[in-house]
């Protein structure tokens, strides 16, 4: 019973991480039809970004609570910049092709963000270890536990409900639901679906970007770090149904439970015990848990 | 016809290349031929309409099924290593095929992503496989005949040519043959296909295993030449690379894949040489740069001026 804590709240703390991570991933699929392997690379920059922001703020001598402050800031600076500048810069011309395609393109930007990244912040590892640090450690089944994935935990659930309320209970939000329903019937409707897509991808890569500035604490940041990330998220949102937010938060809640557990109890299984989830999942559901019906077209 | 000469004239020119040019040019050729015999089985699939980003899977068991026979089984036979690749690579479609041939889009490519990731987590926590090390293998003989050093390589590249050659003519005849309309016509109504009373399960599971095949004999000719297996071979970037490359080259003429894969490989010895820093940059935008200008890869340059419209 003692073991059983632990690992369920670690799966949660890791799953609150997933989330962070495929939230917008599958926000962006499902209004754009774009698989984002540039995530990855959104993500890293997040992370970076973060460590530059916090790492000056701290090396000015200014309260370490403050930041915090500054990872949030990182993932806005990034929504903001990095993806309106992809968003308006490239993808617009490329939308109408085949999914398949697509999800090439973006593979194109992840290896160009991938260098840019190396150039601009050198190939050396970034420590920020303060933040991670601050609000110490708390026990749990006699266990030592950083404060730090509570705080994981709660910026995932307000991460969520947030999302969730905009999408479902704002005017904005339901622009954003007819687009996916039917975009050109939406465009027909007056719905400018330009300043969706825009907005759209914007949210995402600051989600991207959310998720790597706050690991950035908790890892050293070094080239790559986006890497294994892209297939995690692509195997939580896959699980969860492409563009489904509640999927994605039920496939993120799943893989973090069956991951701790295999950690626990079989840990030369972890990776695998991931990616075993999302077969066993597209197998008995060849779309996922919440994925829309389609019609068959001849 | 024309085909067949240009496979008789490349395997000609490798042979000669074996034999004259530097252990460097060997080397970074044999890696090239690799390449291209596992893109050559992605444009097979690539032909029905489907894209895998799980290459990786049967790249990476073809040439631990390489490695194991010359490591644990003690058969160090290059011939016998090459066959345990393809053999090793088409046992594991067979099976897994039967699963996969039913998806189409992105979930094809979503779930052969998800199982060259499982193979790779189960390699990377192998101790007795060497974990992310990987281990050594060396082959010993060919086809029973003992090798003698600095000979292998080039041994390997002119019997690697030869099969790849064999190979690549096969898939030629399979795919300008009536099967190869049959894949076309998946691709392009799949519903259309069934109720003309063709199976396109079939269709998607044989090219399904002949891509599998082909990307087992590329992983054992990799092993050959560089001597050494690791995880990174079932890696998602090593599927990535091989998806480039195919779009790189083009889906019409199964001489694309080889063409493309040497330039990638040249592309890159030079690149790790005078700018590794910014080698996956010029990827990136070198396929941004054929999507939108050369959707059909580069191989339209080649049919563009043959033909001058």
């Amino acid at each position: 019973m003692s073991s059983i804590l632990p690992v369920a709240f670690d799966g949660i703390a890791y799953a609150s991480w997933l989330f962070l991570i495929s939230a917008g991933l599958t926000l962006i699929y499902g209004v754009m039809r774009i698989l984002n392997v540039a995530h990855g690379s959104l993500y890293a920059l997040g992370a970076y970004a973060a460590c530059s922001l916090a790492g000056a703020w701290l090396g000015g001598g200014l309260p370490a609570a403050g930041s915090f402050a500054m990872l949030l800031l990182a993932a806005v600076l990034v929504g903001c910049i990095v993806g309106p500048a992809l968003e308006r810069g490239l993808l617009q011309w490329m939308y109408g092709k085949d999914e398949v395609v697509l999800v090439l393109i973006t593979y194109a930007v992840f290896l160009i963000m991938e260098d840019v990244i190396k150039l601009v912040w050198g190939v050396d590892s970034l420590l920020l270890p303060e933040p991670y640090a601050l609000p110490g450690n708390f026990s749990i089944g006699g266990l030592p536990y950083p404060v730090y994935n509570l705080l994981l935990i709660a910026l995932a659930l307000v991460t969520g409900l947030a999302l969730a309320w905009a999408l479902y209970r704002t005017r904005a939000g339901k622009l954003l639901l007819a687009v996916i329903h039917d975009r050109e019937m939406s465009m027909a409707l007056g719905i400018n679906v330009d300043r969706v897509y825009l907005a759209t991808f914007s949210i995402g890569a600051a989600l991207a970007a959310l998720g790597g500035a706050f690991t950035a604490p908790a890892v050293a940041v070094t080239p790559g770090i986006g890497v294994e990330v892209i297939v995690l998220a692509f195997a939580v949102v896959v699980i969860g149904g492409l563009g489904s937010l509640g999927g994605a938060a039920l496939g993120a809640l799943l893989v973090g439970l069956v991951r701790s557990a295999t950690v626990r109890y079989w840990p030369e299984a972890e990776l695998f015990s991931i990616y075993a989830v999302m077969a066993l999942v597209l197998i008995a559901r060849p779309k996922g848990l919440f994925a829309a019906q389609e019609a068959r077209k001849i | 016809m024309r085909i067949a000469a240009a496979a008789v004239a490349a395997v000609a020119a490798l042979s000669g290349l074996a034999l004259t040019a530097p252990q460097w040019l060997v080397f970074m050729a044999m890696l090239a031929l690799a390449k291209g015999v596992v893109v050559l089985g992605l444009l097979v699939l690539m032909r029905t309409g489907l894209v895998s980003f799980g290459q990786g899977l049967y790249f990476g068991i073809g040439a631990y099924a390489a490695a194991l026979l010359s490591h644990h089984w003690h058969i160090a036979d290059a011939a016998a290593m090459l066959a345990a690749g393809t053999l090793a690579a088409a046992l594991v479609a067979a099976l897994l095929g039967l699963l996969l041939a039913g998806y189409r889009d992105i979930f094809f490519a979503m779930l052969s992503l998800a199982f060259s990731m499982i193979l790779y987590g189960v390699l990377v926590k192998s101790a007795a496989l060497g974990s992310t090390d990987g281990f050594n293998l060396h082959a010993r003989t060919f086809l029973g005949l003992a090798l003698t050093s600095g000979m292998e390589r080039r041994v390997f590249l002119i019997a690697g040519a030869v099969s790849v050659a064999a190979v690549a003519l096969a898939v030629h005849k399979l795919l300008a043959g009536d099967w190869g309309r049959l894949a076309a016509g998946v691709r392009d109504n799949e519903l259309r296909v069934s109720y003309l009373g063709a199976s396109p399960y079939r269709v998607v599971y044989v090219n399904y295993l002949v891509a599998a095949a082909l990307a087992g004999l590329g992983g054992a000719l990799a092993a050959l030449a560089v001597g050494h297996v690791d995880p990174e071979t079932t890696y998602w970037t090593t599927s990535g690379e091989f998806v480039f490359i195919a779009i790189l080259g083009g889906t019409q003429s199964i001489l694309a894949p080889f063409l493309a894969a040497s330039i990638f490989e040249a592309l890159r010895t030079v690149a790790s040489q005078y700018a590794p820093n910014v080698w996956q940059m010029s990827l990136g935008v070198a396929m941004l740069a054929i999507i939108m200008f050369l959707p059909a890869g580069l191989w339209t340059l080649a049919e563009r001026r043959r033909r001058p419209a």
